[in-house]
């Protein structure tokens, strides 16, 4: 467990398994055109099956360590090394099968096209025809809950039901690795208790490994099996705290002394980051 | 293998009219006419109880008599004009669009044209038409670029504006999934353009008309053409007042009607999804 070192270079164990890592970000560096240092000697390992957040302040990079993970942008230094090789990219795809799923920040739909519009538009990018699509996307508005929507059009839908016609589409090429950008932030806290719930019941079923990208202490310690918590200026990791705390997780879990300690673990390490 | 149902969200069905909002689009299209009627009614009362001369100011019913007496001249004439301000729309409409979707493709393309694009707008079409007379032979083609070079501005800039609105993380999902230019073009771009393409459209649909017609005023005679302007200015040689008000009737009239039927196409095309077309109460 490394989880008090404060060495804000040092290479995470990749969780608690020995496992060789699916991912393993090593010496990033990513400086924008406009002279601002994004991220800094960035040494990160996402395991298997885990479901990682990352935690931090605004400013501290941990969008753009998504992204560069996404192949959205280079780094400008280091590299990032996949188990296996790299992701498929659109053009490798199998039938539509990718690696790698998003979930941004907003639901960032077409407005233009229905839910099943959007969910298929993955698979219609890698060329699969709208008859064989039926069916995957049928089974990922299922997982979300929203079978009976797909003709609805987003601006009939709330922010939450969005914010689920998002998830499908991540989820639609079934993908091995599932990047979420705060996904829920602009939620109210109902529907991101329940969304909370609802992803963390996927990720059981699927055996994805996720990576989480939020600034609220308590949703990540609900949600994952590890933190890592960043600083800002430059962006680098400034600690990684492990929440071993069996899933699955509810309710019951959320009001427990031993998340209570976790939560305060957690808020500690990011008013450390804030102040580093 | 599910999530849960999302019974903390809410489903807001598309609005159907209620009798409010039923009342009001009644009253859309009764008020402005009622308050048309009553300025002719006063028009025709003022011109006869004063004794105009109709050479001076027709009443409106001697203009209605006029229109139907010359409808033969007329009609021809609302025919070449149509022709014009149709064929320079769709060449505008093409060329627009096609040059907005040039310049989105190459920053390069943009910079190097697109001041020759404003060059043609800020010049006034006036001052231009009598070379573009002189310089082509045909009097029909002298007309059409001359509608043109009006209408079809507003088109390139509008759906160059679009093309380049297009959300920023949509097009972050399309190169994560490895789309091809033509494919971001095609399912992200376009559509995000329609509802500016459709702005612009909207005006250069009045534009051409507007082009033609002044188009038509600088042939003048030497145009030999028979367009509304033309007999405008015919009639104006001849103090033929009445047939004068028929023709600037009849150009009125087309000019909202093409008006109307791109607002028609802009409901059709935007009403499931483009903010433009939702009402919402507050």
């Amino acid at each position: 467990m490394s989880d008090t070192g404060l060495n804000p270079d040092m290479v995470s164990s990749g969780g608690a398994s020995a496992a060789p890592p699916l991912s393993r970000i090593q010496g990033v560096d990513k400086v924008f055109s406009n002279g601002t240092v994004a991220l800094k000697n960035l040494n990160l390992d996402i395991g298997r099956h885990e479901f990682l957040s990352l935690l931090g302040p605004s400013g501290c990079g941990k969008s753009t360590a998504l992204r560069l993970l996404a192949g959205l942008g280079e780094p400008s230094r280091g590299e990032i090394r996949w188990e296996g090789g790299a992701p498929a990219t659109g053009s490798a795809t199998d039938k539509g099968h990718r690696d790698i799923g998003f979930v941004f920040q907003e639901p960032t739909l077409m407005p233009w096209a229905t839910v099943f519009g959007n969910v298929y538009l993955p698979l219609k990018l890698s060329g699969v025809s709208k008859a064989e699509s039926v069916i995957p996307v049928g089974e990922a508005l299922e997982m979300v809950g929203l079978t009976g929507f797909e003709k609805a059009y987003p601006r009939e839908l709330s922010g939450g039901m969005k914010m689920r016609v998002s998830i499908a589409r991540a989820l639609v090429t079934r993908p091995k690795l599932l990047l979420m950008d705060e996904p829920f932030a602009a939620l109210d806290e109902i529907t991101r208790f329940k969304l909370n719930n609802d992803l963390l019941e996927l990720w059981r079923q699927q055996n994805w490994t996720v990576v989480f990208v939020t600034h609220s202490v308590f949703e990540s310690v609900y949600l994952s099996n590890r933190i890592v918590v960043m600083a800002a200026r430059p962006g680098r990791v400034y600690e990684e705290l492990e929440v071993d705390a069996p899933y699955p997780r509810g309710e019951d879990f959320r009001t427990s002394a031993d998340y209570a300690s976790h939560c305060r673990r957690a808020s500690d390490a990011l008013h450390g980051a804030i102040n580093a | 293998m599910t999530m849960s149902r999302p019974d903390d969200d809410e489903f807001i069905p598309l609005p159907g009219l209620t009798p409010a909002q039923k009342r009001e689009r009644i009253a859309r299209l009764v008020l402005p006419g009622l308050i048309l009627g009553f300025a002719v009614l006063a028009w025709e009362i003022g011109v006869t109880v004063n004794e105009v001369p109709h050479y001076i100011l027709p009443a409106p019913s001697l203009i209605a008599e006029t229109l139907i007496k010359d409808w033969g001249t007329l009609y021809g004439s609302l025919l070449v004009t149509l022709q014009i301000t149709f064929s320079a729309l769709i060449v505008a409409t093409l060329g627009g669009a096609g040059l907005a979707i040039l310049f989105t493709q190459s920053k390069w393309v943009e910079i190097s044209f697109f001041p020759f694009a404003v060059i043609l707008q800020v010049t006034p079409v006036i001052a231009i038409a009598p070379l573009i007379l002189i310089y082509v032979d045909t009097v029909q083609v002298a007309l059409l670029i001359c509608a043109w070079i009006v209408a079809f501005f507003p088109i390139l800039s509008n759906t160059t504006l679009g093309l380049n609105s297009a959300d920023h993380n949509l097009r972050n999902l399309f190169e994560l999934y490895g789309a091809t230019r033509w494919q971001t073009l095609l399912h992200l771009r376009l559509p995000a353009a329609m509802p500016y393409f459709l702005g612009g459209l909207k005006i250069a649909g009045g534009l051409s008309l507007i082009g033609a017609i002044v188009a038509e005023f600088a042939a003048g005679s030497a145009g030999s053409g028979s367009g509304l302007a033309y007999r405008i200015l015919e009639s104006g040689y001849r103090l033929n007042i009445p047939r004068m008000f028929a023709a600037l009737f009849m150009i009125s009239i087309t000019g909202i009607l093409i008006f109307m039927s791109f607002s028609l196409l802009n409901h059709v095309l935007l009403r499931r999804w483009h903010e433009s077309a939702i009402k919402r109460e507050n």
